[in-house]
């Protein structure tokens, strides 16, 4: 890219605090948990710019969650960013928003587990953000894959989440938190207006998630996932390189999917027909767009950092397609780098 | 025959309320209802109910609210009192939310006084699921989780006694019980006064009855919150105690 101006060198964490308050986020709740951290104490430094800004360090994650909550029925863009075993309990408050249609913008950087595991990186929280709670989980995910789509990814998370009135969980990992590198940030995308649920002026509002009757949940659940599904349409959203005359497909997202460009590239040079199928948003997955990615190929490699949490997505989505071959790359807990795909897709040729 | 007065914020459509005859919870409402009605705040008012019986309430008044569980109703109207610093914000939960699972956002609320209310009512059960020992079980007490009331040197939770010792000077933490209604509307009244006045963090106990869980008649419950009220002493919880 061009460069003008001033060109600082960023990292994810800033990247994402920048990227929250383009989006005009007003507040922010959270607890310290690496590789996280740096979000709440640059958004605290804000916060001590400007004193409209909401900061507030909470006694545990729920508490940050359910912060948000009451932050964002009082119309403010609020936020907050966990990881690990943190994002398992912000699962309690998600449910709510998922519930009550509440907008709700998480971070979440992806650390090894189970448990406390390991602080900076695994792709092992995608069945937890997908699908971590009670319920039919409608909630969207984005997987950012680089400092840029961080940057730009965060503003569409505060879109969407007011948009739609739903959580969006920005599903990053602490590579990405803690790399550097430099970001276009004068052209952030267009943010749909926040604006009170309760105290609106209106008749009074009663929300509320406990049902008696089986048909009174049963109606509101279904009038949600209608929405969700509409909504589904609209959003979903993926990349395809190189996928049209490719005999092997590699799927990956996030991280992985940018060693996965590298890998193609450097397996295109010497002529192997190689493709890329990355899904951006990863619920919803875009099965139709995964079908149409692998038309041409005999094989597909799945690679992850996880143990098959991407490949159950995957296959799933691929249900009805004959004649391809599936490879997998699972390194749970653990980077993949680009050259490693380029032996495995050698391997396997 | 002269019909009970009832609080103009009641929403009459959901009246009569799902609470079981007899229970406590009623006379709390009641009295929570006749203050706002005298500050005249129903308008600016939200109210938060958490998990148990206290999630009953949460059509109880013609007034926003918004219902949780686990105490998270204390952190929502954290949240919601920092977007909305001139609504006045009352959370209403139950001795298991707001002492068991929830107590810590109840010590960090009072620690960084929270300009919010709360409101908890105890009955010494979880009454909900069906009568268990709750953190506010006193020595002896039969309940469906201490069927032999052994209940051995385990002490009950005091909460506002508790509070008091990480809250801020200008809280108001009391205790009163639902035997004694003027005393009641009186405390729950300060506790928004002092919400819109000083700014600064309440906290109101409400000793009551479950005559379910309780297994006990009308006068049996008056009788046996007697003796409670001997162990959980009402009153203004002030610096010095």
């Amino acid at each position: 890219m061009e460069l003008e101006g001033e060109i600082k060198l960023l990292t994810g964490n800033e990247i994402i605090v920048m990227g929250a308050r383009s989006a005009g986020a007003e507040a922010f709740y959270g607890y310290p948990i690496t590789p996280t951290t740096e979000i709440l104490t640059g958004w605290a430094k804000e916060a001590i710019k400007d004193k409209r800004l909401i900061f507030l360090q909470t006694e545990d994650e729920p508490a940050a969650g359910f912060g948000v909550i009451g932050s964002a029925l009082g119309g403010k863009k609020a936020w907050a960013a966990t990881a690990g075993v943190g994002h398992i309990l912000m699962q309690d408050p998600l449910v709510v928003a998922e519930a009550l249609r509440i907008p709700f913008v998480i971070y979440i950087g992806q650390r090894g587990g189970p448990s406390t595991g390991t602080v900076i990186y695994s792709q092992q929280e995608l069945n937890l953000a997908r699908l971590g709670g009670n319920g039919e989980s409608t909630r969207l995910v984005l997987a950012p894959g680089n400092l840029q789509e961080l940057f730009d990814f965060t503003i569409k998370a505060f879109d969407w989440a007011w948009r739609y009135r739903l959580p969006v969980i920005l599903l990053g990992d602490g590579y990405l938190s803690k790399m550097t590198g430099i970001v276009d940030t004068t052209k952030p995308g267009k943010v749909h207006a926040a604006k009170p649920i309760l105290q609106s002026g209106g008749a009074p509002v009663n929300l509320r998630n406990c049902y008696s009757l089986e048909d009174e949940l049963a109606e509101n659940l279904n009038k949600n996932l209608i929405d969700f599904a509409k909504i589904s349409k609209e959003v979903e959203e993926s990349e395809q390189i190189k996928c049209n005359d490719a005999k092997i497909v590699i799927f990956a997202w996030g991280t992985v999917a940018e060693a996965a460009k590298e890998a193609v590239k450097i397996l295109r040079e010497s002529g192997t027909k190689v493709g890329l199928f990355r899904p951006i948003t990863l619920r919803p997955f875009g099965a139709a767009s995964a079908k149409q990615a692998v038309r041409g190929a005999s094989q597909i490699l799945i690679c992850e950092s996880s143990f098959g949490q991407f490949g159950r997505l995957v296959t799933e989505s691929l249900f009805g397609i004959t004649g391809v071959k599936i490879e997998r790359l699972y390194r749970p807990g653990e980077g993949i780098i680009a050259e490693e795909i380029v032996a495995k897709v050698q391997e396997i040729i | 025959m002269s019909v009970p007065i009832m609080p103009k914020c009641y929403k009459k459509s959901s009246k009569p309320s799902n609470f079981c005859s007899g229970c406590g919870h009623s006379l709390a409402l009641k009295s929570l209802g006749f203050v706002i009605d005298d500050l005249g705040i129903s308008k600016k008012t939200v109210f938060a109910t958490d998990i148990g019986c206290s999630l009953l309430a949460w059509n109880f008044f013609d007034i926003d609210t918004i219902q949780s569980h686990h105490g998270r109703a204390g952190c929502i109207s954290v949240g919601l009192k920092r977007a909305m610093p001139k609504s006045i914000v009352v959370a209403y939960m139950g001795d298991g939310g707001g002492y068991s699972i929830g107590l810590h956002h109840l010590i960090h609320m009072a620690k960084r006084n929270e300009a919010v209310t709360v409101i908890l009512v105890n009955n010494t059960v979880f009454a909900m699921t069906g009568g268990q020992s709750a953190p506010t079980t006193i020595a002896g007490e039969n309940t469906e989780s201490t069927p032999d009331g052994a209940y051995t040197d385990d002490q009950p939770i005091f909460g506002p006694e508790l509070l008091r010792k990480v809250a801020s000077k200008k809280a108001f933490l009391a205790r009163t019980s639902v035997s004694d209604m003027a005393q009641l509307k009186n405390y729950l009244k300060r506790a928004i006064e002092n919400q819109v006045r000083n700014n600064a963090f309440s906290f109101v106990e409400v000793l009551s009855w479950c005559p379910v869980n309780w297994k006990k008649n009308a006068s049996e419950c008056e009788e046996y919150l007697l003796d409670l009220k001997k162990i959980y002493k009402t009153g203004v919880i002030s610096d010095e105690s």
